[in-house]
């Protein structure tokens, strides 16, 4: 399978070194001083799921780099209608499409795209698989307070199992050697979570994930993606939440990230995610300038 | 086929002398040079080279089977030809045309069609000339109607209209109660139920094999024991149902396996097959989200191939079967998760045995013969077939088992391209494909 280059379809095949050269370029993007490495270009939004943040991400990103920026969602648009992915893609292209980023419920559906379709595809999400451009914004955030991938520890929290941003994480933070914790319970972080790359283990017990840590990364349960296991969710929270009291198992200056959408009250109380280690709106915010880097990755014009 | 092909098959069935071949005849214990006598769609004479007695021979059209391997014809217990009602992914007439190629004499129809083939009308139907069948097609019937595992078919009326087994493939027959009915109908009137063995209560929404590589590309697995928890129940069933048989379709894992295993040893009448694609290949090789990898019950993990190369070498496994599941491009290439399970298999059936297991894991030819001939006969009990002693029905496949090739799917017979072998090297072709005495298909 050949995709176009500069298509992003997952961070598990790509190389450490592009990875950083990504990071790096990101660092100079900024969406208040616009510059024009996309100027008459059209960015296709294809959005078979909702999205708050990547969505809006993606389209101040490509609007700061002069490009055009056209939205597809299932809801108003021909796939309501029965269209296949493939035919709403050969259609974008034919419409003039330079760019098609995508976010789809079903893990894969990106490498569907980037097969037949010769213009750049970037996965904004598939399903239960990969998130890439949220792998690089929180790997550019913990960058921005770390200095360095050297030495750290980050523990996972959560509902792994469902979570394509675990994925991600997991394959970008491995390819620097950081230790990785996955935390919770069976049926959310299974023990085959360790096969997924070197360096990854697995605990269920949270001061065990906490203590050493750096980043402590926390991650919703997926209700909708649950497809029929049952969580007791009290037991849950028992267990797993984060709290002040558990945050200070970690180290003095850990920071605390998660993926958004948060559920206060669920997998963290409003005092971690509105308190001084919360690195939450951050991330939402460095989402723009990565995702700014990909775009122009994608066009050849990371330079 | 070729205007060749056409002509001979049109000639009427008389005498044909298959010559200077090396029959393999696994149930006649036969595996030497040997001259085979078609005569009327029967056997006439097997004899040594150039004992065939003067006067039959001269008549006869000749076949120069030198250098070739001639064996009894090849039965597929496992074929979806999707007639009635899914003329889109395949006919009878060009599936039938696909297995005379992959060396297939008789294919077993799955009844999982649009309708369901659980009336015996839709027995006669597939059966009617206009088919076009150019390779024998003996019928499974549903086992519950429409194949809804709620109320029992008509077992003795769909056998006295020709159906040789009966099942609901592509589903299982979850209910416990009607499993063991099945089995106790169809053990009086002696015909295998044929279980698709899949815990679907375990498997929704799932498109492959459960482990490492399903968890990393972040789809749903399903499990072995969805599998080996049905299988067990059955066998357990078929121990203690006098005559029962049941016939474990398209076995894939190492725990199913060992339930079999004790069946047979307790004398059960446990039949199982295994397919090209189980023995060949490992939920680690799709890649790209291909949905040609994706087929039911999933590519396995390593462990549970290797258990199954071990029984087919050990004489476990009664059968190699194709599983062959045409669908049309537009229900492939789709999303892995929501794309049609099931691959084509007629064509690369015989080569993937012969690359795998005889050149690579060394299992003798006698044996493979054996997968493709008497084991399935036994199988489905298709009298006269499997066998080319004396008096058995003229169905013969020719093969060459040196002959490397390229398997081309653009140029399949099958009406669809659904396989994953696309392109693959392969060791060993059919050269001639012999149907009641008439050559169906010459390579």
């Amino acid at each position: 399978m050949n995709p176009a280059r500069g298509s992003l379809l997952g961070i598990e095949h790509l190389e450490a070194a592009e990875i950083l050269k990504l990071l790096k370029f990101a660092r100079r993007m900024n969406p208040d001083k616009p510059r024009p490495l996309l100027k008459g270009k059209r960015v296709l939004l294809l959005f078979y799921e909702p999205s708050t943040r990547t969505r809006s991400s993606f389209e101040i990103a490509a609007k700061s780099l002069g490009a055009h920026t056209i939205l597809i969602q299932s809801a108003g648009s021909s796939i309501e209608k029965g269209e296949s992915l493939l035919d709403t893609g050969y259609t974008v292209r034919a419409v003039g499409a330079d760019i098609i980023v995508i976010r789809h419920p079903n893990a894969g559906a990106p490498y569907l795209m980037a097969r037949h379709i010769d213009v750049p595809v970037i996965n904004a999400g598939d399903g239960l698989h990969e998130h890439p451009s949220q792998a690089l914004l929180d790997a550019y955030t913990i960058l921005r307070n770390k200095k360095t991938f050297k030495g750290l520890q980050v523990a996972i929290v959560g509902d792994i199992f469902h979570s394509r941003v675990a994925r991600s994480a997991c394959h970008l933070l491995s390819k620097f050697g950081v230790k990785i914790i996955l935390c919770g319970p069976p049926e959310l972080a299974p023990d085959i979570a360790t096969t997924l790359a070197p360096g990854v283990r697995v605990t269920r017990h949270i001061e065990d994930a906490l203590r050493g840590t750096d980043v402590v990364m926390l991650l919703r349960v997926q209700k909708e993606r649950l497809a029929g296991l049952t969580i007791d969710l009290p037991e849950y929270i028992a267990r797993y939440q984060m709290n002040p009291a558990r945050l200070k198992m970690a180290k003095k200056d850990a920071i605390v990230m998660h993926p958004g959408p948060i559920i206060r009250g669920l997998e963290l109380t409003s005092e971690v995610a509105d308190g001084a280690q919360s690195r939450i709106l951050e991330e939402v915010r460095n989402g723009v300038p990565t995702r700014m880097a990909i775009l122009a990755r994608a066009m050849g014009r990371m330079r | 086929m070729t205007s060749a092909e056409k002509n001979r098959s049109n000639l009427p069935a008389t005498t044909l002398l298959i010559k200077g071949g090396h029959l393999i005849d696994p149930a006649a214990r036969i595996d030497a040079p040997m001259d085979v006598l078609l005569k009327d769609g029967r056997v006439a004479e097997v004899t040594a080279p150039n004992k065939i007695k003067s006067g039959a021979n001269e008549k006869a059209e000749k076949f120069d089977a030198r250098g070739l391997i001639v064996a009894p014809g090849f039965i597929d217990l496992h074929t979806h030809l999707r007639e009635p009602g899914q003329a889109y992914k395949e006919t009878i007439a060009t599936g039938t045309v696909a297995a005379a190629a992959g060396g297939f004499t008789s294919v077993c129809t799955m009844p999982n069609t649009a309708p369901v083939v659980d009336s015996v009308e839709w027995l006669e139907w597939l059966r009617q000339p206009e088919r076009g069948a150019v390779v024998n097609v003996f019928a499974i019937a549903a086992a519950t109607r429409s194949s809804k595992g709620a109320t029992l078919t008509d077992f003795r009326a769909l056998h006295s209209a020709g159906a040789i087994a009966v099942s609901d493939d592509g589903k299982p027959i979850l209910d416990d109660a009607i499993m063991r009915e099945a089995l106790v109908l169809g053990g009086e009137l002696n015909i295998p139920v044929v279980q698709h063995a899949e815990d679907t209560r375990m498997t929704e929404n799932c498109s492959m094999h459960a482990g490492a590589r399903s968890f990393r590309l972040g789809l749903r697995g399903m499990t072995a024991a969805a599998e080996a928890s049905i299988v067990e129940r059955d066998v357990q069933l078929a121990m203690h149902i006098p005559n029962a048989r049941l016939h474990v379709a398209h076995l894939s894992t190492a725990d199913a396996l060992k339930s079999v295993r004790r069946g047979k040893r307790a004398k059960a009448r446990v039949t199982f097959e295994v397919t090209p694609h189980h023995f060949t290949l490992t939920d680690e090789d799709m890649r790209d989200y291909d949905s040609n990898y994706k087929m039911n019950p999933p590519l396995r993990s390593a462990s549970d191939l290797e258990a199954i190369l071990a029984a087919l070498a050990d004489g476990t496994v009664d059968a190699i079967a194709t599983d062959h599941a045409p669908h049309a491009a537009h229900e492939k290439e789709m999303e892995f998760e929501c794309a049609a399970f099931g691959i084509t298999g007629l064509e690369t059936a015989l080569a993937l045995a012969v690359t795998r297991l005889h050149r690579e894991k060394r299992i003798p030819l006698s044996r493979i013969v054996e997968l493709f001939t008497a084991g399935p006969a036994h199988c489905f009990d298709l009298r006269g077939r499997g066998s080319l002693i004396r008096g058995s029905i003229a169905d013969v496949t020719v093969f060459d088992p040196k002959k490397k090739w390229t398997f081309d799917a653009a140029k399949s017979r099958s009406k669809s391209r659904n396989t994953p072998f696309d392109g693959w090297q392969l060791t060993g072709k059919v050269v001639a494909t012999i149907v009641g005495g008439k050559i169906v298909y010459s390579a």
